[in-house]
């Protein structure tokens, strides 16, 4: 229960408040009474709640397969310091920095947050984190509607299935239409079809993820990017892999005023889905829209430079109804870790771990293309995914591979029926050379080169 | 904390050729990717292991959290957050779990994401809660998009209006107008209770939802809870509770059985989930049987002796974030309800609702206390008479408390109670240390008394004094930039 | 505090003044408005060529801790913004009947907008019962 009473304090507590018993002070209305007996899982030692969970750890088996899966959560190295850090009490222990006095630490962490931010996007101003890279999307949508008033979206395909399954949820309260652009063959987004949705210079904003979720390296053409300027819509960048932005050019660099994306890359582990960071990057112009919180620089009266939350006129608490968003929590546990892996691994080991990935994605491509049955589907660059076509079901390929330890990627026909016989494969620093040897001989014997019938 | 230098940035510290070598070193990108798709530059510095280790436990010591002292944050139930429960979500089999691994390989992740979901359930009285939400407002975006669906889904476009108590906390209207609802702001009674005449007086065929906390933020029990739901019941509205209080009253009282319709719990509140400096939390959003096809995707269920995420609600209002759950919170949380069991956590609550008593009845002694009965897990004080006398104002208070080893208490929230003080201590702090923080602050309500000054200069010593806040925001600078 | 309320000036209850001339009006907040709003941080001003009717919220003053919307005392079309308060929003409060204007209208419709409004002594009366 983890509380200190002793049933002498308990005597002494209720006699100070004058009611006999704890009963009474909990006294509700009978109409409202407890009547049922609770159903709750039983009471455990600290030894027991140990035993507990390491049992379901176990029953995780997938947790130590050799593994594939990417997709938006990407395993990848963590230096060992970061957890040693990152989990010291005061940082785990505080709440939002309300008191800016005892909390510079944190504010000051947060102020390098946003500045790696800036640095790695390409733009003015960053906030301090939002729950992840699928609400930083449909935040930073809300964002551009409010800038130029406009009451319709677009969206590429190559954008991540689940941003835009949560884009659609925040759209569907605000009224708003959600349009989607088409993949081409190559596996980039069909740029002809935006530029002539462009004209009608109805939509607020369009979203482009690169690498986009099929793997592939997705910035727009100079062509598209003059279409996307001339409608005066509004480009958001998606970013769900961030170890890209150590290689490729920053988003802003093809014309996004708004970058999201997912800083789960930069130390944060996968843990089955969360807790992740989104972040949400902009031009100056957006400052008074960008939701949630910001640490800014000032001083005391003293003449000590510090931190504090700043422009809170733009949130819930507030702005009320008028505010962009509601958000009220940021992520800053994690945007910290990602702070702290951003220190240590610094740009040297940026450049390298953003190669490494590079170049493994490019062995495991070699590897699997060699297998009779097995090709890539598209023919554009890729970053660390790549799309395998296995000429029949993928999800019965997977099943086959499952059972030798293995799991080989994502069964895209999930999200996209068109490509139910591909498998969206990762690769990452952490996968090896046996890795790959290993899934491709499975790969041998699972696919079998299909028959004319 | 008295070290007043500043300390410098990160990106002030590195130095070129000081990187730690955790990767071989690798050939450029121009080798396998088409030179006009690389970036030019990356202006990020490198430092040394120790130089990076060193900063960042600099900055931890210069941060307060619940490991450092007592943290009364009204609303906020800073409790203990118990080590064991880091060390569980640290489980390798737990921590380096994919988002994609198929349910089979993944039975005891999706074990320990029901098993919280059905004590939840019963704890709360709620026919089901999804874990989708990743925080209190994200579940109540998604309550309120639940609303707006149910009532499409019934051809009732008409119900747009949201009813919000004045002591309701401060994300509800932000919600109501991201769900395109329009806010009727409802006046509390004098006993700092939501009256059913002045409810009744709003509810009509426009009702969508009546969102209310119970206790509310003034620590107070809505006693006539079940009138107030059966009457937006009648209207043909739902109810909604907030449940950032459930601390109040867990293993006590259930909203189900108060008639709410849908609600929200704060992991990183009432469950014991760090903070972590504002996050990351989690948000588990509960609703009785007439919304359970409504619910956000996936939903864990058990099928015979086995576990699934279900993706496939035809009426789903879709997902609230990119994956299923803020899992390892959810790890966190159900170690502690094992820590608990039913009895312990009936016990959790009615030591809280203890403490806060114990503390209001110490703190009236000096200070006013506006609504003079017995409250549940906190309780409101204000220091309107002390600032007529003397100058000192709430936020004064609050920065002497920093001087002297507290974090302050919420200030000036709710909104309706003058230079208010928002007291929760939660169960987890002893007699000792709640008598500790009532003799500092009383020393300080006679210091504003005798030399009000003193105190109107506080904090004198943390690493910074006040911050100009006004030029904070007249010239934002939110991050560095390279020479 | 004694606060200033400039004769030939017209108030609303909303606590924004409009100076006429002719078919000019100039618009800003009053010494009292900004004196309760704090240091004003930031003000978002209506678009130069919107037509906005009168009483109607045109936009936004932020001060550290608040919000406060900005009311238009009357109505017609916007042909100018001081452009002056981007940079320097602090006007607002040094100099709210001068150098802190905040936007100019054309007026439409004629005299019949004055009805509306208040004296400097009405508004001087008004704020006392605020």
């Amino acid at each position: 229960m983890y509380t200190p009473h002793t049933q002498r304090d308990i005597g002494q507590m209720l006699q100070a408040i004058g009611v006999e018993s704890l009963e009474k002070l909990l006294r509700v209305p009978d109409s409202v009474r407890l009547r049922a007996p609770l159903d709750v899982v039983p009471a455990l030692p600290e030894t027991g709640i140990v035993e507990r969970f390491e049992q379901y750890a176990r029953e995780n088996a997938g947790a130590s397969f050799t593994s594939f899966l990417g997709g938006g959560s990407y395993r990848h190295y963590a230096p060992p310091a970061i957890s040693f850090l990152a989990m010291r009490g005061e940082f785990l222990t505080a709440y939002t920095p309300y008191q800016a006095e005892v909390s510079q630490g944190y504010l000051q962490a947060i102020y390098e947050w946003q500045t790696y931010i800036c640095l790695l996007t390409g733009l003015d101003i960053a906030n301090a984190s939002v729950y992840d890279g699928a609400t930083a999307l449909a935040e930073a949508t809300i964002m551009a509607i409010h800038a130029n008033g406009r009451q319709k979206v677009l969206v590429s395909r190559a954008v991540d299935p689940n941003y835009r399954g949560v884009l659609k949820t925040y759209c569907d309260g605000l009224d708003v239409a959600v349009e989607e652009l088409p993949v081409s063959a190559d596996g980039t987004t069909d740029l002809r079809q935006l530029s002539q949705k462009l004209e009608s210079k109805e939509y607020a904003c369009v979203a482009l993820q690169s690498p986009n979720f099929l793997g592939i390296v997705d910035a727009p053409s100079a062509a598209a990017q003059a279409a996307m300027k001339q409608s005066e819509t509004i480009v958001i960048g998606v970013v769900s892999e961030a170890i890209s932005l150590a290689a490729l050019q920053p988003p802003a660099h093809w014309g996004a005023e708004i970058v999201v994306g997912e800083a789960q890359s930069f130390g944060i582990p996968v843990a089955f889905g969360g807790p992740y960071a989104g972040f949400i990057a902009s031009t100056k112009d957006h400052i008074r829209r960008i939701p949630g919180r910001l640490a800014g620089k000032t001083v005391d009266a003293r003449g000590n430079e510090g931190y504090v939350l700043t422009l809170q006129a733009r949130e819930q608490h507030i702005r009320r109804e008028r505010a962009t968003s509601n958000i009220c929590t940021n992520q800053a546990h994690c945007a910290l870790i990602a702070t702290m892996y951003l220190a240590l691994v610094g740009k040297t080991g940026l450049r390298d771990v953003a190669a490494a990935n590079v170049r493994r994605a490019r062995e495991l491509a070699a590897a699997v293309t060699a297998v009779d049955g097995c090709s890539l589907q598209f023919g554009a660059p890729y970053f660390n995914e790549i799309v395998v076509n296995v000429h029949q079901p993928a999800a019965r390929v997977l099943k086959n591979l499952e059972q030798q330890q293995i799991l080989g990627g994502i069964d895209l026909g999930r999200y996209y029926h068109e490509y139910a016989d591909c498998i969206l494969m990762a690769a990452t620093e952490l996968t090896t050379s046996d890795d790959i040897q290993k899934l491709a001989a499975a790969l041998r014997q699972s696919v079998k080169v299909p028959t004319h019938v | 904390m008295s070290d007043h230098t500043a300390s410098p940035l990160i990106f002030e510290l590195g130095q070129e050729g000081r990187a730690n070598k955790y990767f071989a070193p690798e050939k450029p990108l121009d080798e396998y990717l088409p030179a006009e798709q690389l970036r030019a530059d990356l202006p990020l510095p490198d430092n040394s292991e120790l130089d990076a280790v060193r900063h960042f436990t600099r900055l931890s010591q210069r941060t307060f959290g619940i490991d450092v002292g007592f943290y009364p944050l009204g609303s906020c139930t800073m409790k203990y957050n118990p080590r064991v429960n880091d060390a569980m979500a640290n489980l390798h089999g737990l921590r380096d779990l994919h988002p994609y691994t198929p349910d089979a390989h993944a039975q005891g992740a999706l074990r320990i994401m029901w098993e919280l979901e059905r004590s939840l359930c019963s704890l709360f009285g709620m026919e089901a809660f999804s874990l989708n939400p990743s925080a209190g407002a994200h579940a109540e975006l998604a309550a309120l998009l639940i609303a707006k669906a149910y009532f499409r889904d019934r051809g009732e476009h008409q119900r747009d209006k949201v009813i919000v108590p004045d002591t309701a906390h401060g994300t509800n209207p932000a919600s109501a107008a991201m769900c395109g609802f329009k806010v009727i702001s409802l006046r509390s009674d004098r006993r700092g209770r939501v009256s059913v005449d002045e409810i009744r007086k709003v509810l009509g065929p426009d009702t969508a939802v009546c969102m209310m906390t119970n206790p509310n933020t003034l620590g107070l029990f809505e006693d006539h809870v079940d009138e107030i739901t059966q009457a937006v019941h009648g209207a043909g509205g739902l109810c909604y509770y907030d449940g950032a209080n459930a601390n109040a009253l867990m293993g006590n009282a259930r909203p189900g059985d108060m008639g709410f319709d849908l609600m929200h719990l704060n992991l990183h509140k009432t469950f014991t989930i760090p903070h972590g400096g504002g996050g990351a939390g989690a948000g588990p959003l509960g609703v009785a049987k007439h919304l359970v096809d409504f619910l956000p995707t996936p939903y864990v269920r058990k099928k015979g002796d086995a576990f699934e995420l279900d993706f496939d609600l035809p009426k789903s209002i879709g997902p609230m974030r990119s994956f299923w759950s803020n899992f390892a919170h959810i790890v966190r949380a159900l170690a502690y309800l094992y820590a608990n069991g039913a009895e312990g956590l009936t016990k959790v609550s009615q030591l809280a609702v203890l403490n806060a008593n114990y503390l209001r009845v110490k703190i009236r002694e000096f200070l006013e206390t506006p609504y003079d009965e017995p409250c549940r897990h906190e309780f409101v004080a204000s220091a309107q008479e002390l600032k007529k006398k003397t100058g000192v104002r709430a936020l004064d208070i609050a920065k002497a408390l920093l001087d002297r080893g507290y974090m302050a208490p919420t200030i000036y929230f709710p909104l309706i109670v003058p230079e208010c003080l928002m007291i929760e201590p939660t169960e987890t702090e002893s007699k000792e240390t709640l008598d500790g923080f009532v003799e500092a602050l009383a020393e300080i309500v006679e210091t504003a008394k005798s030399d009000p000054e003193k105190i109107l200069a506080a904090p004198q010593t943390t690493v910074v004094g006040r911050l100009d806040e006004t030029r904070a925001a007249r010239q934002p600078d939110l991050r560095w930039y390279p020479a | 505090m004694k606060l200033a309320q400039p004769e030939g000036l017209l108030y609303s209850k909303e606590h924004e003044w409009v100076k006429i001339a002719g078919d000019q009006a100039t618009i800003g907040i009053t010494d009292y408005a900004q004196d309760s709003l704090g240091d004003i941080v930031y003000v978002e001003l209506p678009r130069v060529g919107a037509q906005v009717a009168q009483f109607a919220s045109v936009g936004v003053v932020e001060s550290v801790k608040a919000v406060s919307d900005l009311f238009t005392p009357v109505g017609g079309e916007v042909t100018e913004v001081n452009a002056a308060l981007e940079t320097d929003p602090a006007l607002v409060n040094r100099e709210p009947f001068s150098g802190g204007w905040m936007f100019k209208i054309k007026l439409a419709g004629g005299d019949s907008q004055r009805s509306g409004l208040l004296s400097a002594a009405d508004y001087e009366a008004f704020t006392k019962t605020q």
